[in-house]
């Protein structure tokens, strides 16, 4: 049990420390990785109050898939400097008060569900997750997510594919003038189509119809 | 008292795996060499003791005493760390590998989805390897590795599903007893096929070894790098390559059990069959390696998002339907 406490804390606070980092830190690359670190750890979390489900999935989605897009974006896009000249005030922008309100709203947001939260004596005790040997964390999940909710689970991969779609067709535009390879071309192509065999009459030449 | 006997114990079965998973990295790279060496009508390493098997201890002691070397403008902390979280990564998904029915450290439930997770994070190594150097072909090569591996793990991940769908449990050891009387590799043959050369695209073997393509980008996210930490992602990479060929003969090819269940074949123990099916899929890579030209950039993204990914898919289909309609779907 002091082990399992020992952990716990170990992760939050690498948790809570790498988050702070994540804003603090000039590098945008840097905070990418802490962001990174961030969601590891609690994946951790989520690992050590059962749900090992939970955890994997925090891994593949966020670690495996967003933050390397995050990192790819900050990468490719130069941000760095752009924090970096922020920082030292040499160049003003008009960013801080749209961020001073949002941050508020989330601030105000946050007080209103935290201030509403209910605390259970213990966690075991709780309504929903009733913990039973004999079906797995992934068997509940599936249980509930494809019975009772299985129409706000479609409807939510709905919107998802709408918002790839949007973002496809938002960007997506055609160029002239791109040469491409047409796979079924090249393959179709016989013998016939592309050589041809003449005699060539000496001192006339032949004449290519191209 | 008990806690330090346990912890005792624990590490005494992680150090039984992790020695042999470093000496078979190293006999596999001379392995890998050899096979290379005789489709090309050469010889291969074969100087330094009995076949050459020695080389590969010979090029890491070299390594060993050679000097590392960091560039004056790469970011030294990011720099170092990148070979380390690319070997941890690559020998910690071998923690829920079951190489026979008793041997694995953990049984976890969601034993493939920890490979998954752990066989996505590795992309982290080679990105920080290629943007800490500070300098071009490595940022490139990183880049491009990148962008593959993420896109062949979605195709990894639906293939995954595929086999799953058949199993009805996450946890490898299900998954292997599941195909007591049927390999998955004979109703899902076109599913084998597509893992088999996504696990190539996953690891950056050629001919998807674009990352470090010589005649383009000197050596990829590795150009940098030199002495020790150029091994570490060296022995990575292999530890790497050994777990998706464990990965594929797992969901494939029945794990440690025999092809036949008959006497003189199941009396030999599970780890040797798991081991000679490791073997056979590592020597398909290598032969690979061998025989096939590079893909160009625009060839490999197009397999594996317009090709790979819908053929899966339309694979999970059916095989959710069949399963349904002779009523197969397990428990």
């Amino acid at each position: 049990m002091i082990a399992h406490a020992l952990f716990f804390y170990f992760f939050s606070i690498i948790a809570i420390v790498s988050a702070i980092f994540v804003i603090v830190s000039r590098n945008t690359v840097h905070a990418v990785f802490f962001l990174i670190l961030d969601f590891i750890s609690i994946a951790c979390l989520f690992i050590m109050i059962g749900a090992e489900f939970l955890g994997m999935m925090m891994l593949i989605v966020y670690v495996g898939a967003v933050a390397v897009l995050f990192l790819f974006v900050v990468m490719l896009m130069n941000v760095t400097e752009q924090k970096l000249s922020w920082f030292r005030g040499t160049k003003k922008t008009g960013h801080i008060p749209v961020g001073l309100i949002i941050g508020t709203v989330i601030l105000l947001e946050l007080i209103v569900i935290v201030g509403g939260w209910r605390y259970r004596d213990s966690f075991s005790e709780t309504e929903f997750l009733s913990f039973n040997n004999e079906f797995t964390n992934t068997h509940m999940i599936g249980n509930v997510m494809y019975t009772d909710f299985i129409h706000l689970f479609q409807i939510s991969g709905i919107i998802l594919l709408l918002a790839m779609i949007g973002a496809i067709v938002l960007t997506y535009r055609k160029r002239e003038g791109v040469k491409t390879q047409s796979y079924i071309k090249q393959i179709s192509r016989e013998r016939e189509d592309s050589v041809q065999l003449k005699d060539v009459e000496f001192d006339k030449g032949v004449k290519l119809d191209d | 008292m008990e806690t330090f006997l346990q912890i005792y114990n624990e590490t005494y079965k992680i150090l039984l795996l992790l020695v042999p998973i470093l000496v078979s990295v190293a006999l596999i790279v001379w392995f890998d060499r050899r096979v290379w060496g005789f489709v090309q009508k050469r010889k291969g390493p074969n100087v330094v003791g009995p076949f050459g098997l020695f080389q590969t201890l010979a090029d890491a002691l070299k390594y060993i005493f050679k000097e590392i070397i960091i560039p004056a403008s790469a970011n030294k902390i990011v720099f170092i760390l990148a070979p380390i979280i690319t070997m941890t990564l690559a020998l910690s998904a071998w923690a829920v590998i079951p190489l026979s029915n008793k041997m694995v450290i953990a049984d976890i439930n969601v034993g493939i989805l920890y490979i998954f997770a752990i066989s996505s994070l590795s992309v982290y190594g080679i990105i920080m390897g290629g943007w800490a150097s500070n300098s071009k072909y490595p940022f490139l090569g990183a880049i491009r590795s990148a962008a593959q591996m993420v896109s062949y793990e979605v195709s990894i991940g639906i293939i995954i599903i595929n086999v799953l769908l058949c199993v009805g449990s996450l946890n490898l050891k299900d998954i292997v007893m599941a195909q007591q009387n049927l390999w998955f590799v004979v109703p899902l043959f076109p599913m084998f096929i597509v893992f088999f050369i996504s696990a190539l695209a996953e690891t950056n073997r050629p001919p998807f070894d674009l990352p470090e393509a010589e005649a383009e980008l000197v050596a990829g996210y590795q150009t940098e790098y030199s002495g020790m930490m150029y091994a570490m992602f060296w022995l990575g990479e292999y530890a790497n390559i050994l777990l998706l060929c464990a990965l594929g003969s797992i969901l494939f090819l029945g794990g440690w059990l025999s092809p036949v269940d008959i006497y003189p074949l199941n009396a030999i123990p599970g780890i040797f069959w798991m081991i000679f099916k490791i073997l056979i899929l590592f020597f398909m890579f290598a032969l690979i390696k061998a025989i096939v030209p590079r893909y160009r950039y625009d060839q490999l993204m197009r397999l594996g998002w317009k090709i790979f990914l819908p053929f899966s898919l339309i694979y999970v289909v059916l095989t959710a339907s069949f399963l349904v309609y002779f009523d197969l779907l397990p428990k």
